[in-house]
């Protein structure tokens, strides 16, 4: 090995251009912070967007369209208010199927199945979040709907004398609030049970071992003691759950039979506000009339946006933002 | 080849149970008796607002093995990042004072950090081969960024092999050059991580615990091989284990809590050190 | 003593509530998959990937310019949704807690919830309404909106599991910054990249909503991205809102294929990240 010049730095410098890797850095840090940028300005152009295009119906309409249930295109009302109530009476039914359902399944994941069941049932359960809307949409049609028909729904109305409660009352066809809302259930289910899953699991052992240690039983442990410890994830993963069925369009569209009256029956069909843009869209002839379905999806665009918001803080502030 | 030892010289006026076994070989290089490598003024190492390193004046000399010792968070490893400039890389690090390495400044304004790296090679505590790549492309990982002094691919297989060669690996692993670098034991990956780094021939290896994670057999080996490397590279070694420090090291330094307490050649260190401080640390009051 | 009693019932019968949650939980899924192949397996032929759909009232036919359509629409979202998410899961990776970081990561999140419909809105009104027809190139904007923050997250997720030392052991040797986070950072997390980009592909793929106002559906075989295209869940829609039986088959032989991409690529990607990461993940 020969000895290198003293001024062996020098020499170095000379071939090495400073400036060449500074400046790719720069090149660098530039590019990928744009590409950042790009999703703050995503959220500001969606809304940009469909606000502009609903601005006309909201200064003529203003709040007329979520409060009036008069839906006239040719005369020019808009109501949308059997949609709002739609869209709102469907995810809540979904989310009294759904959030017991997805707590179950969680704690039994977190607590008792045995280890070689658990990533089979948990890749299970969160498949359901991948199956494509319009999958569950035909499913709904061909088989849920039929079956509310012939079995459920008689059951409920004969067998369990709910005929007589204004809830179960009415013809029985199929296409239904009862329907969209199991649908949507088994569509919000793996968001809540993901999310609980994870913040159950989180909980520290000493809790538990804790609440054992005073003569608990099992499950007044996890009563008691683990899930008030999960609680606010929990609830944030109810709110992904229900911003989820909020904005539901194609499998609702496809079961729930698209009347746009509202009745408190969950037999009776009904109307979302997004299906109600998905249907009439194609047809809308005039500008009022797209401009009165953009506002409608300008309603249902900040009724979503909070409540993503929301459970988006919520899950964070349990599990420091690891989720997906 | 480890050895117990007689103490070799008169006994000096405060006798010190050598709590570690010095090696006797020869011949010992002390500071000061040959050119020197690494040379620091008031080097002065922050991060944010906390002092790592305070005020450090140190001469390394050339082609010789110097250990870093001291207690944890001495500030050892920061001193040892300061050589190369990776200690800049954590966000609010800063540096005063001034590091010069055979001569010249590697904090001057026009220095990139980037050549000083391609000059100093370093070694970390946890072998970190580059998953995705051969052992043959991880060796020559270093090289592949300095394309200027190293251009056909010939030399490349050439540089790979005397690299593996000095890291004492070649042997193992000179039928499977193709293979995933990951497939190696932790002591084979570690002996990687020091071909790869001196593939680029640089003048000086930081090793930076380099045996902490491994069994006792891959230790002594690497042990050994940086006893031999230093006829070629000046090696500056930072290591909790003071036997180590003795087994392989010329001169050793001790730092607490930041500060330079003793820069001797090792056998001094070991037998006579002049801080009580340092005696303290060797005979494993603390630390 | 006979209240300790008790408690122990409710707890049994408690955990096995749970039990039952657990087989109701995966019914569907199996319920869904069930109907799905025994409707849909018999019409699945060669002829139905590469024949046309025939005039209804005539047997056969196939869905081959939906199957093109999803594929063009797929390709023009991966092009603007896998270069900016990569991107941005770069800069969320490395910068971690600036306010850009935060803000992108949180919104990026919230965007991931909202529904498909008003990615399909924006993508109408500054595709669709200037120009004054739709198009594929409308909807593959609409799907690469969706895109960008699925991607960007998983991205940046593979990221950050790879360790810190093997940056800096890059840096040591004279890499620079930029050549660290390209090199060595993001090659060693590709296979997870990789997977993540299947994944948000898959989820795509099957989206309907969005395209409704901007590809629209096209009965007939085009491949221009400048007219409506056709494109799978579209077709299913259609078909399944249609009254006729023939169309029915032709819309579940549809789903099954568009269930069996998704399926494949799910199991993939949950086998690649957890071959890699150990049982950690999850």
């Amino acid at each position: 090995m020969t000895s290198l010049p003293v001024d062996w730095l020098e020499k170095d410098r000379r071939k090495l251009r400073v400036d060449a890797s500074a400046f790719s850095d720069k090149v660098y840090e530039a590019l990928t912070a744009a590409c950042a940028l790009v999703i703050p300005a995503l959220v500001i152009a969606i809304a940009l967007a469909v606000f502009v295009a609903a601005w006309p119906a909201f200064s003529k309409l203003g709040l007329s369209i979520i409060t009036t249930s008069d839906w006239d295109v040719a005369g020019g009302h808009f109501g949308a208010a059997p949609a709002l109530f739609g869209t709102l009476v469907s995810s809540a039914v979904a989310l009294i199927i759904a959030t017991p359902l997805a707590i179950g399944i969680a704690i039994f994941l977190s607590e008792f199945s045995p280890l070689w069941l658990r990533q089979p049932i948990g890749f299970l359960v969160d498949l359901l979040a991948a199956i494509p809307s319009v999958v569950y949409g035909l499913w709904g049609i061909f088989v849920l709907i039929p079956l509310l028909r012939t079995s459920v729904m008689p059951f409920l109305r004969d067998t369990l004398h709910l005929g007589s409660t204004p809830f179960f009352a009415g013809p029985a066809y199929g296409p239904s609030m009862l329907a969209a809302g199991i649908i949507l259930a088994i569509m919000a289910l793996p968001y809540i049970s993901s999310v609980s899953r994870e913040v159950l699991m989180a909980v520290p052992r000493s809790q538990r071992e804790a609440a054992l240690a005073l003569g608990a039983t099992r499950w007044e442990m996890i009563r008691d003691a683990v899930i008030p410890y999960a609680k606010s994830g929990i609830i944030g993963g109810i709110m992904l759950g229900l911003g989820r069925a909020l904005g539901e369009t194609m499998a609702v569209t496809m079961v729930i039979g698209n009347r746009a009256e509202i009745s408190a029956s969950l037999f009776a069909p009904g109307y979302t506000m997004a299906s109600l843009i998905a249907n009439e869209f194609s047809e809308a002839t005039n500008d009022l009339h797209l401009s009165a379905l953009m506002a409608v999806g300008a309603i249902l665009f900040v009724i979503t946006l909070i409540i993503n918001a929301l459970a988006r803080w919520l899950v964070w502030s349990v599990s420091k933002g690891r989720l997906a | 080849m480890l050895q117990s030892t007689e103490v070799f010289r008169e006994k000096p006026p405060r006798l010190v149970t050598p709590a570690v076994q010095v090696r006797a070989r020869e011949p010992r290089v002390a500071p000061g008796e040959t050119k020197p490598c690494i040379v620091t003024n008031h080097l002065t190492a922050y991060f944010g607002y906390t002092t790592a390193v305070k005020d450090v004046s140190i001469s390394i000399a050339q082609n010789a093995v110097t250990a870093i010792i001291g207690p944890s968070g001495c500030g050892k490893s920061t001193l040892l990042r300061c050589f190369n400039r990776m200690h800049e890389t954590v966000p609010s690090a800063r540096v005063d004072g001034s590091v010069e390495i055979l001569g010249s400044s590697i904090y001057g304004e026009n220095t990139s950090p980037i050549a000083v790296r391609r000059h100093v090679g370093m070694v970390f505590q946890r072998p970190t081969p580059f998953p995705t790549m051969s052992i043959q492309a991880n060796v020559a990982a270093g090289l592949r960024v300095d394309r200027q002094s190293h251009a056909t691919r010939g030399a490349t297989s050439e540089i790979v092999e005397e690299a593996l060669q000095r890291a004492g690996l070649w042997a193992e692993v000179k039928d499977r050059l193709n293979e995933s670098a990951t497939a190696l034991s932790g002591g084979q990956q570690q002996r990687l991580c020091i071909a790869r780094a001196l593939a680029t021939r640089p003048r000086v290896l930081l090793l930076d615990e380099p045996t902490a994670s491994l069994d006792p057999l891959s230790s002594q080996k690497v042990e050994e091989l940086v006893y031999d490397l230093r006829t070629t590279v000046t090696v500056v070694i930072v290591t909790h284990n003071l036997q180590q420090a003795a087994r392989v090291s010329d001169s050793t330094a001790f730092l607490l809590m930041g500060e330079l307490i003793e820069f001797a050649s090792t056998s001094e260190m070991f037998t006579a050190p002049r801080d009580p401080r340092t005696e303290s640390y060797i005979t494993g009051r603390f630390g | 003593m006979k209240n300790a009693r008790r408690r122990h019932v409710v707890s049994g019968a408690m955990i096995g509530l749970t039990y039952v949650c657990a087989v109701l939980a995966t019914l569907p899924l199996l319920l869904i998959l069930w109907h799905l192949i025994i409707k849909g397996a018999s019409s699945i032929s060669l002829a139905f990937f590469t024949h046309m759909p025939r005039p209804v009232g005539e047997p056969g036919g196939g869905m081959a310019n939906a199957i093109v359509g999803t594929l063009i629409l797929i390709g023009i979202a991966s092009a603007i949704g896998l270069p900016i998410g990569i991107g941005a899961g770069l800069h969320l990776a490395e910068k971690k807690t600036t306010p850009l970081a935060q803000t992108t990561r949180f919104l990026a999140d919230v965007l991931n919830g909202l529904p498909s419909i008003v990615m399909g809105i924006f993508a109408w009104q500054i595709l669709v309404r200037p120009i004054g027809h739709f198009s594929a190139l409308a909807g593959g904007v609409a799907l690469g909106a969706m895109m960008i923050p699925l991607v960007t997250r998983t991205t940046e997720e593979m990221l950050l599991v790879v360790p810190t030392s093997l940056r800096e052991a890059a840096l040591a040797l004279g890499y620079p910054k930029w050549r660290t986070s390209i090199s060595v950072v993001l090659r060693t997390a590709l296979a997870g990249i990789v997977t993540g980009a299947l994944v948000a592909v898959a989820r795509i793929a099957g989206e309907t909503a969005p395209l409704l106002f901007t590809a629209l559906g096209n009965q007939f075989w085009s491949t221009s991205i400048g007219q409506p295209i056709a494109a799978l869940p579209l077709q299913i829609f259609a078909y399944a809102t249609n009254a006729y039986e023939e169309l029915h088959r032709l819309a579940w032989a549809g789903a099954l294929v568009l269930i069996s991409i998704v399926l494949v690529i799910s199991l993939a990607a949950r086998l690649v990240t957890r071959s890699r990461f150990g049982a950690a993940v999850d």
